[in-house]
């Protein structure tokens, strides 16, 4: 595995939130075929990292690289290659579930509708195809915004807290899928309370990367220099 | 690429319908402007009384003011509930020109509120007893400016909507833009309601819609960047 170049590279990575910094110094390797848990108390940026990573948010400090690539350059080929799924689950309450993935296949370039009907199928919900959101439960909603990763052909996934109003049988079918992409040579990068019932799981603990004074002046003088 | 296949599953289209299924869904929200168009006026000659000479001379620029208060009143809700739900962010980071996707989002808040009034305006107009040959330049120069206004406003809705309290900034932001607009089209109505040529108005209109066009999806869309960045 070490042979391989990584998929995901940080480097140096550094956020900053309020004047506060959530994490610094941070680096790590991420490799096709892994299933990494990015743990920490609440506060401490987990949410932050992953929509960093996701592309969301581009207030950071240091680098990082797709395919031994900087992301700057390689930002396309990375969004095609990447399922982001966040701490909102980015449902619409007054769509069915069914017009909803509809909606994702489509940001993916295209989805047959027989592969959406068994992604809806896969996640339990055979048969609420054609029923409001706002009529399932949190966890069928969840459920809903689960279903992608069925009919994803990303590479890397990043999940935020996904195992949220699952029931114990969602959090194994979850699970399985995880192990399954990770053994397909996908990248899964997930933030969760609970512990993960997943072989080899990798873990990253953003408490490992505190801050120090040294780091701080030089981010200061990097912005007022 | 540019077939037609591609472009019937392209984000554009499908942003396009899933907005237009919502605000159908939604039917109060789109409503409300309309229904806030339609009372306002219909105060002025009650609050006026029914004078005719009055109420033609007044006419031209009620509609057009109320016309661009009721537009006003619907930006708020452009990219709100997809701020809430998450749904910007995945729009975000999707392999797609955001400005596209961006636009479709527009036009599909024109067709909900800016179309609709357009269509509602001469029916006001009988109310208001507009003369009859300013009914053409009514519809015409609404048409342009309703479109322009959208645009323009789904700008000033990009740059607030990761704001808790939004509307007023909103208006702040957006009101110098629209008074141009409100000064050309109000402008063509009145010229065509004395019967002289309106054409110029709705040139300067339709040029702001061009620019409009090509300036403010690229605009909302760092906008949209900025505001969910923070």
């Amino acid at each position: 595995m070490t042979a391989a170049p990584a998929l995901l590279e940080l480097r140096n990575l550094a956020c900053e939130r309020d004047e506060r910094y959530l994490f610094a110094q941070l680096n790590a390797n991420f490799y096709a075929g892994q299933v990494v848990q990015i743990l920490g108390p609440n506060g401490s940026g987990k949410t932050t990292l992953l929509r960093i990573l996701a592309g969301v948010s581009k207030d950071f400090y240091g680098d990082i690289f797709w395919q031994s690539q900087p992301l700057k350059d390689t930002a396309w080929e990375y969004a095609n290659d990447l399922l982001y799924l966040g701490h909102l689950p980015g449902i619409k309450k007054s769509l069915t579930p069914f017009e909803n993935l509809r909606w994702y296949a489509a940001v993916q370039g295209g989805v047959a509708d027989a592969d959406l009907i068994k992604a809806l199928a896969q996640v339990q919900l055979a048969g609420y195809e054609n029923t409001p959101c706002y009529r399932l439960s949190a966890g069928q909603l969840r459920r809903v915004a689960l279903a992608r990763l069925a009919f994803s052909r990303a590479k890397v996934w990043v999940l935020d807290e996904p195992f949220t109003a699952l029931d114990k049988s969602g959090v194994a079918e979850l699970e399985a899928k995880l192990i399954a992409h990770a053994a397909a040579g996908g990248l899964v990068l997930v933030t969760s309370h609970q512990d993960i019932n997943v072989p080899n799981l990798q873990l990253l603990n953003l408490l490992d990367f505190p801050v120090d004074a040294q780091l701080l002046n030089s981010h200061e003088d990097a912005a007022y220099g | 690429m540019a077939n037609l296949s591609s472009f019937a599953s392209s984000l554009f289209w499908a942003t396009f319908k899933r907005d237009l299924i919502l605000a159908f869904r939604h039917k109060g929200d789109m409503v409300n402007p309309l229904v806030f168009f339609l009372i306002a006026i219909t105060m002025i000659p009650l609050a006026l009384g029914p004078e005719k000479a009055v109420l033609m001379r007044i006419a031209p620029g009620i509609i057009w003011v109320m016309a661009l208060l009721a537009t006003l009143l619907s930006l708020d809700s452009l990219f709100r509930s997809d701020f809430d739900d998450g749904s910007l962010e995945q729009l975000l980071i999707a392999p797609y020109p955001l400005a596209l996707s961006v636009f479709a989002k527009i036009l599909v808040h024109w067709l909900a509120t800016g179309l609709p009034l357009t269509l509602m305006a001469p029916l006001l107009g009988v109310m208001l007893s507009l003369p009859a040959n300013a009914f053409a330049a009514l519809c015409y120069s609404l048409l342009l400016g309703t479109a322009a206004m959208s645009l323009i406003g789904a700008v000033g809705a990009a740059l607030t909507v990761s704001l808790r309290k939004g509307g007023v900034l909103i208006s702040l932001i957006v009101m110098p833009l629209y008074i141009p607009i409100l000064i050309f089209g109000a402008s063509a109505v009145q010229t065509a309601a004395l019967g002289e040529a309106y054409n110029m108005q709705l040139a300067v209109l339709g040029a702001g819609l061009a620019i409009a066009l090509l300036l403010a999806p690229l605009a909302a869309a760092g906008a949209l960047r900025v505001s969910v960045n923070a």
